[in-house]
């Protein structure tokens, strides 16, 4: 098989690179060994909330300078200050291209609530979702707080707590589900995309309508469990018309729609495009001629192997198992290529989980343009993005999306830049 | 000293991540099955402890595999369910459950009936007689015995086919043996066009993907012995062994040493079905020339939707047969999206899975009816019944539209 560009990993990093390469007319082919980290996101994308030194970041642009002074190999400084504006701007519109709705900026935070009801600056957010401009600044007096019975990924005790902190009144209400179905007093495995295809039949929602109307009362708000909209991506604003009140949702427990949904519309975009991806496959072996890659093969196509011209390893990080952590050693299993660790596994991780975790900063080393290297030498048609890279903490600098998306999108342009000098 | 829990699969690996729940299509419908996480590796763990922690209600799992096709671990949670099944359950299997998985015992006595045995199968009174004693459900469609079973077919044509300068092996498969001929008649049409001869393998048996489902893992493991035995001898003789059929593929190189733990090793890279042979030989080999092949000139473009199957879905293949149909001229073909279409091969027969099984495909049938297409395509025999039981539309092999647009 050949492709142009060949992509190990299809989630955010692997899908934003294929989608910006397929429009600019390259033939990309995904490779993905399972479903991606993405399916895990509370509904928003993080650009940068911290520096390493611990202090809070509002202006993520500003922020760089100082970023720069604390970890000069970060992956955003190798990016550059321009590039990373120019970046952060292309991947929103990515997003929303791909009918991702978002809202916010990379010129300021805005704040979102975690699903322990916790406030957290963020860059994008689903337009669907409650945010704000201000920390701890919601616009609502009053609101109905909306649980379903035996749904167990959504903790409304936290939020309530958290409004009640804030002095906005909270009304509780609990539904069953079983009255919501078509089929009525059918059980019901209440998980996040169950409930989510129940909504997405018109006649459930209208009875969901029905039962719901009467408790909202002078409520300004109607606020959900963010488990809505798997097919029909703008139910929110339905319910919103047919109750007759603002209606949002907060983030649950994962696995979660809006991450599930985002991961299929990316796919779907990519698809459109014109590009293939391979689901479910395992890159096996892969061959290099003098510093270049020159075929892979996988488990699921065998003696077929793959040749592209170039080549993008986004294989995340430890739970995608882009990175294998061993009794010393931290490695990339797929093309061996150099891992920046630290050699004392004593040093790897914190005792306190809340702590920073220096294996979170684990990961592949590269040069100035994101070319993978091993033993000491650049892999001219490898480039490397996303989670895989080293030098970033993403829980702790609240960084993981922003570096997904824009050392992708660096990459891609980085291949198509080659290829016009060439 | 031997460790008394000892687990022969990767239950271990499993980060409880709970993206295969997910994916599977039988918990979106049926909250008696525990799924494929809680089914799989979680109760693993209580089982190897004690064999009676084994839950029945693992029965529902459908072996589509599509819990480890979304797994970001690789843990084989389809393999675990199985395995638990043939190993710990306690329920016997029915008489019913005999008739739906002895394909071979059921097909060689049905042939030479097969005029009165379709007829009589199609009958309401018989539909209804079969619901309510051996609870088969009365609203499927049984697929239609041939009269002539296609290795008489095939064997008639012996001479012909041994005058190609290359020749194969082809796995038929109990469906085109008994029940579709056809579609190997298009197999033989398109090789040939090829310049491939096609044989029989030594001995095929039924590649038992049903038996193993309805637990029957001492016969299922018998016949694969039976056709290993004949896969290695043509592999031997430098034959590659092809197959039209995806489930029969997938069972032969994965579920043989999976879950039957008979050693494939060294002949599963030659089994293969004919969609990846041919993307394969075309780029390998100078003599498989797709110019010289003449296709039939339609006019006005045929609108294909292809549906991948759980099972060419696991095997990662569903590459090559879109791009078999993409070499014909004029067609139109749109992907379906990844749903299941709920039969899980003998599975939707049975009267208690039915309207689980309808409600699993309805996302597939609604996009097929709302299509406007003029035919659907699939490389499956048991999605094509499911198919054509459930919406308006046509269902074809990927072979078949090939063979059907060469010209005589």
């Amino acid at each position: 098989m050949i492709f142009d560009t060949i992509i190990i990993g299809g989630g955010l990093s692997g899908l934003t690179c294929g989608i910006h390469l397929q429009k600019a007319g390259k033939r990309c082919v995904i490779i993905s060994s399972g479903q991606s980290a993405l399916h895990f996101s509370s509904g928003s994308f993080d650009l940068l909330n911290t520096l390493p030194d611990g202090r809070s970041v509002s202006d993520p642009v500003q922020s760089l300078d100082e970023l720069q002074v604390q970890n000069p190999s970060h992956p955003y400084i190798k990016i550059g200050k321009t590039d990373f504006i120019r970046l952060a701007e292309k991947s929103q519109q990515l997003l929303t291209d791909a009918s991702i709705s978002v809202g916010g900026s990379y010129q300021r935070n805005h704040y979102r609530l975690t699903p322990f009801a916790i406030t957290k600056p963020t860059w994008l957010t689903m337009t669907d979702y409650v945010s704000s401009d201000q920390p701890d600044s919601l616009p609502w007096k009053n609101v109905c707080l909306v649980h379903f019975t035996g749904y167990l990924d959504f903790h409304p005790d936290f939020f309530q707590g958290k409004f009640q902190e804030l002095g906005i009144k909270v009304q509780n209400v609990e539904l069953d589900l079983t009255k919501v179905s078509i089929r009525k007093n059918t059980p019901l495995e209440v998980r996040s995309t169950n409930i989510a295809r129940l909504f997405d039949n018109e006649e459930a929602l209208d009875n969901f309508v029905r039962l719901l109307a009467h408790k909202v009362g002078d409520a300004d708000a109607v606020l959900l469990p963010a488990c809505l909209g798997l097919e029909r991506t703008n139910i929110v604003n339905i319910l919103s018309r047919k109750l007759g009140v603002e209606v949002k949702l907060l983030a649950t427990f994962p696995p979660t729609v809006s991450g599930i949904r985002a991961q299929y519309l990316l796919k779907q975009r990519f698809m459109q495009l014109g590009g293939t991806y391979m689901l479910g496959d395992t890159v096996n072996k892969v061959d290099f001629e003098n510093n270049h890659i020159s075929k892979i093969f996988t488990v699921n196509h065998g003696n077929i192997p793959l040749r592209g011209e170039e080549y993008v390893l986004c294989s995340g990080s430890f739970f995608s198992e882009g990175l294998v952590a061993l009794p010393n050693d931290v490695v990339d299993p797929i093309c061996g290529l150099d891992v920046d660790y630290i050699s004392d596994r004593k040093e790897w991780f914190a005792s306190d989980v809340f702590d920073q975790q220096n294996y979170e900063s684990f990961g592949i080393r590269t040069d100035e343009t994101f070319h993978g290297i091993k033993n000491g030498q650049a892999i001219s048609n490898l480039h490397v993005c996303g989670a895989s890279l080293s030098a970033f903490n993403a829980l702790k600098e609240g960084c993981g999306g922003g570096v997904s998306m824009l050392t992708a999108l660096y990459v891609a342009e980085d291949i198509l830049r080659q290829k016009e000098n060439k | 000293m031997e460790s008394i829990n000892k687990s022969d699969n990767n239950f271990e690996q499993c980060l409880k991540c709970t993206i295969c729940t997910v994916y599977c299509p039988v918990l979106a419908v049926n909250p008696d099955f525990p799924g494929p996480k809680h089914g799989g590796p979680d109760q693993e763990r209580l089982r190897l402890k004690m064999p009676s922690f084994y839950d029945e209600a693992n029965k529902y799992c459908m072996n589509c595999k599509r819990c480890e096709v979304a797994c970001p671990s690789n843990v084989r949670v389809g393999d675990i369910i199985q395995k638990a099944k043939l190993k710990y359950s306690r329920h016997k299997p029915s008489l019913r459950d005999f008739f739906l998985s002895h394909t071979d015992l059921v097909g060689t006595l049905s042939s030479p009936f097969a005029p009165i045995v379709n007829k009589v199968l199609s009958w309401d009174v018989t539909k209804q007689v079969m619901d309510t004693t051996i609870h088969v459900d009365k609203h499927r469609i049984f697929p239609e015995y041939s009269h002539e079973k296609f290795v008489s077919w095939l064997e008639k044509q012996a001479g012909e086919q041994k005058k190609f300068a290359h020749q194969l092996c082809y796995f038929h498969g109990c469906y085109v043996n008994y029940n579709f001929p056809q579609l190997g008649k298009d197999f033989v049409k398109v090789m040939n066009a090829f310049g491939y001869g096609v044989q029989l393998l030594e001995k095929e048996k039924c590649c038992g993907v049903a038996l193993i489902s309805n637990g029957f893992a001492g016969q299922a493991r018998r016949q694969g012995e039976v056709n290993l035995r004949s896969i290695r001898k043509a592999v031997s003789e430098n034959m590659p062994v092809v197959a039209t059929s995806s489930t029969c593929t997938m069972t032969i190189r994965d579920e043989y040493p999976h879950i039957l733990n008979l050693k494939n090793a060294d002949v599963r890279d030659h089994v293969e079905l004919a969609t990846r042979f041919i993307y394969r030989m075309i780029n390998e080999s100078k003599d498989f020339d797709l110019s010289k092949l003449k296709f039939i000139q339609r006019g006005h473009p045929l609108k294909i939707a292809y549906h991948t199957p759980c099972h060419l879905e696991k095997l990662g293949w569903e590459y090559y047969s879109i791009e078999l149909l993409r070499m014909i001229p004029d067609v139109e073909i749109t992907v379906l999206k990844p749903n299941c279409c709920g039969i899980g091969g003998t599975y939707g027969f049975k009267k208690e899975n039915y309207e689980n099984a309808q409600k699993i495909g309805e996302p597939l049938f609604r996009e097929i009816e709302e299509g406007g297409f003029d035919l659907v395509v699939t490389d499956c025999e048991t999605c094509k019944w499911q198919i054509e039981m459930s919406t308006s539309k046509k269902c074809k092999h990927p072979i078949t539209v090939f063979a059907e647009a060469l010209t005589e």
